[in-house]
């Protein structure tokens, strides 16, 4: 049994009730119906605002939760042990908001926020395109002042909620000469000429969270949503992110990793042929206890690194350290699962096939495994 | 997570150590090493700077120091190139079961005189075709009188060559299907125990390792630790404080190995560059970075639950074989990226993947410790 942190309290855990029991309610019964739209439907978001958990981190005084990272966590392992691990609560409340909390001018955070916690606003964040993928040196959408207006040209892809989004955050140039002169825009999608949302892409797992291409073309965005009022100042405000949006990816991985091991020990226990239990079968038993180690170490570390960073510690080499390695062993111990349950194991109608699909984005998604090795490495 | 309480005390204890394994051991290191053993003059040595039985009661001629003095003590032995002393076999195994189960005669028989040298301390359970099975031992001590007479033969004793005091677990009754496992203090000295020559290991996984055979050697009934038949509960009690100092050796090889392999890689050029300048270089290295990492913080996690008593059987095996299996991949792949030199034994790594393959097989093997974890996963009631 591995110690829960001490930053853990009794209020997550009564968060953590409260959660599972709108996870009942409003959303499982509705996941085949999603995940055949491709996408979540704007009412959950407004039901999830209005029950209080979107934005949990976010201060109250722009209307949010004024919680910390272990209630996004309890939300990832709430809906990862449900097997919906790819409704995007995370990546609207604890990686869109904090950009704005953190770098917003005060106009654009009374504007943007409270509209944000309440779920009225669905936010995206679009940085890769199709030529740069966690190369952000080279992206190239341009931003070019023009009086009160930058005008955007570029497209922009793989960009999560962009289906849905009514406000996404975007990395632009703001200038042709230098690579690293990048600038979020805060893009309010509603009235916004020029902008065109391409397809939902289809993919192998996550099959509700909507994915899509996204145009501009000469796209006029107030100045006023220049994120934070000063240009060039994205790299940075992107690079300071970065680490803890890796720890929350690691978060996911572990959680679903947890919830396979133990959906997979349940049904070696359960399952046997003619004379023979799985459970009995030596393979099964080193298969199993080599998953087991897995998740209790790779636990182990994500407690580590989530106390690490509630001290202000968390750097970021050991967010590409948590990333790598959680999001691997989470794509080796579910494929492990995946064998055991033989052909079952195959049927997107079993829990360890969709588990096993969506798994596969962790190596890819945040920075793939050979970036985070790429920034390991800096460190030797 | 809590932190590990190391204090400044510690880290004058951690530069003593270094100091004694470069200033007293460094010159015949190489010479030991190849002998496999080292005289009992280094055993010596080392217990008068006080690295024989730190953790033992100072009412027993230790130091009464805690667990993090026998981490820093291999450690630093580790660090310091593995000369070939069984510390960690005398200290903690023998001395440790000794303090643990014996009674007040026994511990003031025995621990002052491993604490200051005299006696040199090994444990005896591997038998030919048994192996560490204890359930299919077949060395016997059968009781007559006050004595108890043992017939047996052991293999693969660590420290055995030059033991003065050995624990020999050996069965009280010989019925097919009987635990009764016993742990009995032979003293080298007796009557019909004989060894057999040293035996050469691969590395320093373990040390002065030999063969033992008792002919009817007569051990006075004072010298069975614990009560008759409570062998099995003795050894599984002391399995935890195995397996953490088999992951702190692993721990301590793997980082070590990086250092060396990172130093070496930067200078060392292949065609007109340096081999850390290579992709396949830096990523091999930072998995390597990243698992050694995460092994660490794994290790103070169980070091922290050890000290606090919490420390199962499980979470024990897990560290064992995983850091085990780890430490001989990293120093594999480290050994690869120095090329011919890494396969000439004069260079460090080459030492380090010797002395590191005995991990995965001795204390327990990888395999045993898979069946003790799925031991924990077959109960249809664990799953909710």
């Amino acid at each position: 049994m591995i110690p829960q942190s001490r930053y853990y309290t009794e209020g997550h855990e009564v968060f953590r009730a409260s959660f599972r029991q709108f996870l009942t309610k409003e959303i499982m019964p509705y996941r085949e119906e999603w995940q055949a739209a491709g996408q979540l439907p704007r009412a959950l978001w407004r039901a999830a605002g209005e029950a209080g958990f979107l934005c949990t981190k976010l201060s109250t005084e722009y209307g949010g939760g004024g919680g910390d990272i272990y209630h996004c966590l309890v939300i990832l392992e709430e809906q990862t042990r449900a097997c919906f691990n790819e409704i995007a609560f995370y990546l609207h409340s604890d990686i869109i908001a904090p950009y704005i909390e953190l770098y917003g001018t005060e106009d654009q955070k009374r504007r943007i926020l409270p509209r944000m916690a309440s779920g009225d606003l669905v936010a995206a964040i679009a940085m890769t395109e199709p030529g740069a993928g966690s190369d952000l040196r080279a992206i190239r959408t341009t931003a070019k002042r023009i009086n009160d207006h930058y005008v955007l040209n570029g497209q922009k892809t793989f960009i999560s909620n962009g289906q849905v989004a009514d406000l996404i955050c975007v990395a632009a140039k703001t200038s042709r000469e230098n690579s690293s002169d990048i600038s979020l825009f805060l893009l309010e999608t509603e009235s916004a000429r020029g902008f065109k949302r391409g397809r939902n892409l289809k993919k192998l797992g996550c099959k509700a969270q909507d994915s899509s291409e996204l145009f501009f073309d000469d796209l006029r965005i107030p100045k006023e949503n220049l994120l934070g009022g000063e240009e060039g100042k994205g790299l940075h405000q992107l690079m300071k992110r970065l680490p803890e949006e890796r720890l929350i990816m690691a978060m996911s991985a572990v959680a679903n990793m947890e919830s396979a091991l133990e959906t997979t020990v349940e049904y070696a226990n359960d399952y046997s042929r003619p004379g023979q239990r799985l459970m009995d079968v030596q393979n099964t038993r080193f298969k199993l206890a080599e998953a087991a180690t897995t998740c209790t170490i790779a636990r182990t570390f994500l407690n580590h690194c989530l106390d690490l960073f509630i001290e202000d510690k968390f750097d970021a080499t050991l967010g590409a350290i948590v990333k790598w390695w959680t999001t691997e062993q989470q794509f080796q111990v579910v494929g492990e699962c995946v064998q055991l349950y033989g052909e079952l194991g195959c049927l997107m109608e079993s829990e360890i096939a969709r588990r096993y699909a969506d798994s596969r984005l962790g190596r890819i998604a945040g920075g793939t495994s050979e970036i985070m090795k790429e920034l390991i490495s800096r460190t030797l | 997570m809590a932190e590990l309480k190391y204090t400044e005390e510690h880290e004058i204890f951690r530069g003593a150590v270094r100091r004694f394994f470069e200033q007293e051991f460094s010159s015949e290191a190489k010479a030991w090493n190849e002998a496999g053993k080292v005289p009992r003059s280094a055993w010596q040595q080392a217990a008068e700077i006080g690295l024989l039985c730190p953790t033992i009661g100072t009412e027993y001629g230790g130091a009464g120091a805690d667990i993090l003095h026998a981490v820093i003590l291999l450690e630093e032995q580790i660090r310091s190139g593995s000369p070939a002393i069984g510390l960690n076999l005398h200290n903690n195994v023998v001395a440790g079961l000794i303090e643990r189960n014996g009674s007040e005669y026994l511990k003031k028989y025995c621990l002052p005189r491993m604490a200051n040298g005299e006696w040199i301390g090994a444990f005896a359970l591997s038998e030919p075709h048994v192996g560490g099975d204890l359930a299919a031992i077949r060395t016997t001590a059968e009781l007559d009188g006050d004595e108890y007479v043992l017939h047996g033969r052991k293999t693969l004793v660590g420290n055995g060559y030059s033991a003065d005091v050995v624990i020999v677990v050996a069965k009280t009754n010989t019925e097919p299907g009987n635990k009764d496992i016993n742990l009995l203090l032979v003293d080298a000295t007796a009557a019909g125990f004989k060894r057999g020559p040293l035996l050469k290991t691969i590395g320093q996984g373990v040390l002065d390792s030999a063969e033992l055979f008792f002919h009817n050697v007569r051990v006075p009934k004072t010298h069975l630790l614990g009560g008759e038949g409570t062998g099995s509960t003795q050894l599984s009690d002391s399995f935890p404080l195995e397996s953490l100092m088999a992951g702190v050796a692993a721990v301590t090889v793997m980082e070590h190995a990086i250092e060396l392999t990172t130093d070496y890689t930067r200078d060392r050029m292949v065609f007109g560059k340096p081999v850390l300048h290579y992709q396949n270089t830096r990523f091999k290295l930072a998995e390597a970075l990243a698992e050694a990492t995460i092994a660490r913080v794994f290790l103070e996690q169980c070091l922290n639950e050890y000290i606090g008593g919490k420390l199962t059987r499980t979470t024990s095996a897990m560290l064992k074989w995983w850091t085990a299996e780890m430490v001989s991949q990293i120093v594999d792949d480290c050994l690869q990226f120095h090329g011919g030199y890494g396969y000439m034994l004069e260079y460090p790594i080459a030492r380090l993947w010797q002395d590191s393959r005995g991990a995965k097989t001795c204390g327990g093997s990888t395999e045993i410790m898979k069946e003790i974890i799925a031991v924990a996963l077959d109960q249809p009631a664990c799953a909710p």
